[in-house]
């Protein structure tokens, strides 16, 4: 292990680590713009330089591999006036469009220009070159020439993760530019991810574009709910609207990307949301109260199982809850119901496409939890649903907006043999549209819990905010029912079911939320 | 440690032709008469104003009423960055961009509100405009108004003056 010197502090680090690495080992930061710790190094941008003892010129640190015994220093005046000239430099023609510019407030140029730059500009504004400005090319982003510094992280980006290779440089000197080919615009699942790495406002989000300063947002850790890799994300809001997703970084799952499929899924927390709990009565909505509609479902519930028996009443999971949820919900149907009358589909409509990459067939977060939790998939459902559709059904409690891959039509046509359907839901969507009682339930934004991926990778989502309008965390609605139907629970909140889960189920024996932490933890065998 | 105390001199007791207050009560009014009666005998040195219809001159850098500036094509100089919006201290700025239909402009306020009722005429949005899109220079004060609705100014009202 070569050791080295920093700024005067001595620090190990593996053979083959660079300065850059090295220093933040210690907390040092090196200024950076085309070093990226996924892609690899390009050593373009000269942000990073740094004086080396025997070496006569500046050093890249993101280049420059440690030797035992180098001494290094970032903190001198040399270095200082290298990497203010570089910022002057990337500086000459941008067009500082940082009042309508979406990167503003976490942009690198603005952060080192207060840190490292603060110099007058040198060159007259009528001197700048001018370059293709709101560019569509194509996915999720929209390209500024003038704003880029050509520091190359979307090339390698597109050539080394997505192979694609849709972005290039073209032109010399001042006019070098960034730019698709013409009539070549960005064709891959994975466009989002330039928004995120480009260090300034050249590549930024359609979907974000001017919908909300930066700075006002607030950042809550959660699970991606698009498929069933579990993509770690930053979920961004201001009050109790979602802005926009980020991957957050997690080697064991998606690195530092995500695709775009996932990065809209926030869209469904913010609209069609089912905010209010009603009841169906001869086909017109009718505003229910909770303390009302909850005790009404319940006795509904075990009324038909007292009186056609518990063959007769059934429950549909949904692989969109959590493990918490899935596991009280099975309790329910088994212990409280006494119905096998339980399952749920991994399926949903459309062609379940996946590559070999993050993005997964099964559609869902927690189908796998789901099925460790001994809830049935596949055939059980099928038969289910042909059991429903013979009228074999008094009483069914429904979790999830959406019925598999049922279209709205076969979902009223099926429902409508049940003579009282009760829905959990968090959207509108073919489930409300024909249940007799729905209860809105919070969205993931709203509560926290644990999916299981589909490696087995048990993972946690945080609560953001609180849930909108009158809809109720689902963990709550089934303590809830449960109790009515003499549960006797007392949990309160998802840590104390998943500590329960832990005590009884297999897979996850042993577990808790400490051990699953920041990046999750893999079920055992 | 003992507590300091203060000896506070307590008024004097009123005499009783005092304690009738009938002859600061006649002061009074003597003094209100005599401007009555100068008003009526000497009109131009009349102390108040009609207002609204007649408004005093306001040193030039009196904080008024706000307004936005508008470019030579008449559209908004506001280019909907939010600077204004995160300097107000009493937050009673909304703003709603929106992608203009001029590619050299780019962004604009589709909508931009100021909630006069809790404004505090700081002047903060003003020092924070990187544009010089708003201005608190008309040396008016918000007119009253009989609903709060109406004291929210849009961008509209803000682009009239
Ligand atoms: S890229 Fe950064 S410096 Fe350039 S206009 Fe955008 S925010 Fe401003
Ligand atoms: S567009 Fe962004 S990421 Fe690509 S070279 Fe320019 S600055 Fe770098
Ligand atoms: S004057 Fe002050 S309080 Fe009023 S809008 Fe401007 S910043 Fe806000
Ligand atoms: S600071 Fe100026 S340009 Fe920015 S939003 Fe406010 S008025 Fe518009
Ligand atoms: S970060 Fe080292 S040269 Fe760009």
């Amino acid at each position: 292990m070569p050791t080295l010197t920093i700024n005067g502090m001595i620090v190990d680090v593996p053979a083959g680590t660079t300065i850059i690495n090295a220093a933040e080992k210690i907390g040092i930061e090196i200024p950076r713009y085309c070093y990226h710790p996924k892609l690899s190094v390009a050593g373009n941008c000269r942000m990073c330089l740094v004086e080396v003892e025997k070496f006569p010129k500046l050093q890249t640190a993101c280049s420059t591999v440690v030797n035992d015994g180098m001494v290094v220093r970032t903190d001198t005046e040399k270095v200082r006036k290298a990497v203010t000239g570089v910022l002057e430099l990337m500086l000459i023609h941008h067009p500082i469009d940082c009042p309508i510019c979406d990167q503003a407030g976490e942009c690198g140029l603005q952060n080192y220009y207060m840190k490292f730059g603060l110099h007058k500009s040198r060159y007259d504004l009528e001197d700048k070159v001018h370059k293709k400005k709101v560019q569509d090319i194509g996915g999720q982003i929209v390209l500024d020439a003038e704003r880029c510094i050509l520091c190359s992280r979307c090339v390698r980006f597109l050539t080394e993760v997505t192979g694609t290779q849709e972005l290039h440089f073209f032109n010399r000197g001042d006019h070098s530019e960034i730019s698709i080919f013409p009539g070549r615009p960005l064709d891959n699942n994975y466009t989002g991810n330039l928004a995120d790495i480009c260090p300034v406002g050249a590549l930024t989000s359609k979907d974000f574009r001017f919908k909300c300063r930066v700075w006002f947002l607030k950042v809550f850790d959660s699970i991606c709910t698009g498929c069933s890799k579990g993509c770690n994300v930053d979920a961004h809001h201001k009050g109790d609207i979602l802005y926009r997703l980020k991957p957050r970084w997690n080697d064991a799952v998606n690195q530092a990307w995500m695709c775009d499929f996932g990065r809209l899924t926030y869209k469904e927390m913010n609209e069609a949301r089912l905010l209010t709990p009603f009841v169906r009565e001869e086909g017109a909505r009718k505003v229910a109260a909770w303390g009302s509609l909850l005790p009404d479902v319940a006795f509904r519930l075990k009324a038909a199982a007292e009186k056609g028996g518990t063959d007769r009443v059934a429950v549909i999971a949904s692989p969109q809850s959590s493990n918490e949820e899935l596991y009280l919900l099975r309790r329910l149907a088994t212990e409280r119901l006494g119905t096998s009358n339980l399952a749920f589909t991994h399926r949903v409509a459309g062609d379940g496409f996946a590559d070999g990459f993050l993005i997964q067939a099964d559609k869902n977060p927690n189908s796998r939890g789901a099925q460790l939790l001994g809830i049935p998939d596949g055939a059980a459902f099928d038969a289910l649903v042909s059991k429903i559709a013979g009228g074999g059904i008094d009483a069914l409690l429904v979790f999830g907006n959406v019925l598999g891959p049922l279209s709205e039509e076969e979902t009223a046509a099926l429902l409508a043999k049940v003579p009282f359907v009760a829905q959990v839901g968090t959207n509108e969507g073919p489930v409300s549209k024909a249940a007799n009682a729905v209860l809105p339930s919070a969205s993931v934004a709203e509560r926290g819990g644990t999916f299981t991926s589909h490696v087995g990778r048990v993972q946690r989502f945080r609560f953001g905010f609180p849930a909108r309008g009158k809809a109720k965390n689902p963990i709550e609605i089934l303590v809830s029912l449960g109790n009515r139907l003499g549960a006797g629970w007392d949990f309160a909140g998802e840590a104390s079911v998943f500590k329960a889960i832990a005590g009884t189920e297999a897979p996850f024996a042993g577990m808790s939320y400490d051990s699953i932490g920041m990046f999750g933890q893999e079920i055992k065998g | 440690m003992t507590i300091g105390v203060i000896k506070v001199a307590r008024p004097r007791k009123m005499s009783f032709p005092e304690s009738l207050y009938l002859v600061e009560i006649v002061k009074g009014l003597g003094v209100t008469m005599g401007h009555m009666l100068s008003n009526i005998v000497r009109q131009e040195g009349i102390k108040t104003i009609e207002y609204p219809e007649v408004r005093r001159e306001m040193p030039p850098r009196f904080r008024g009423r706000h307004r936005l500036m508008k470019r030579e094509d008449g559209t908004p100089r506001c280019v909907a960055c939010y600077c204004c919006a995160t300097a107000c201290p009493a937050k009673c700025i909304t703003i709603v961009a929106g992608e203009s239909p001029d590619p050299g402009v780019e962004k604009y306020p589709v909508r931009f509100d100021i909630d006069m009722l809790r404004c505090v005429f700081c002047g903060m949005c003003v020092e924070a405009c990187p544009c010089d899109a708003i201005r608190m220079d008309t040396g008016w004060f918000t007119p009253p108004d009989d609903t709060r609705e109406k004291l929210i100014f849009t961008i509209d009202t803000l682009l009239e003056k």
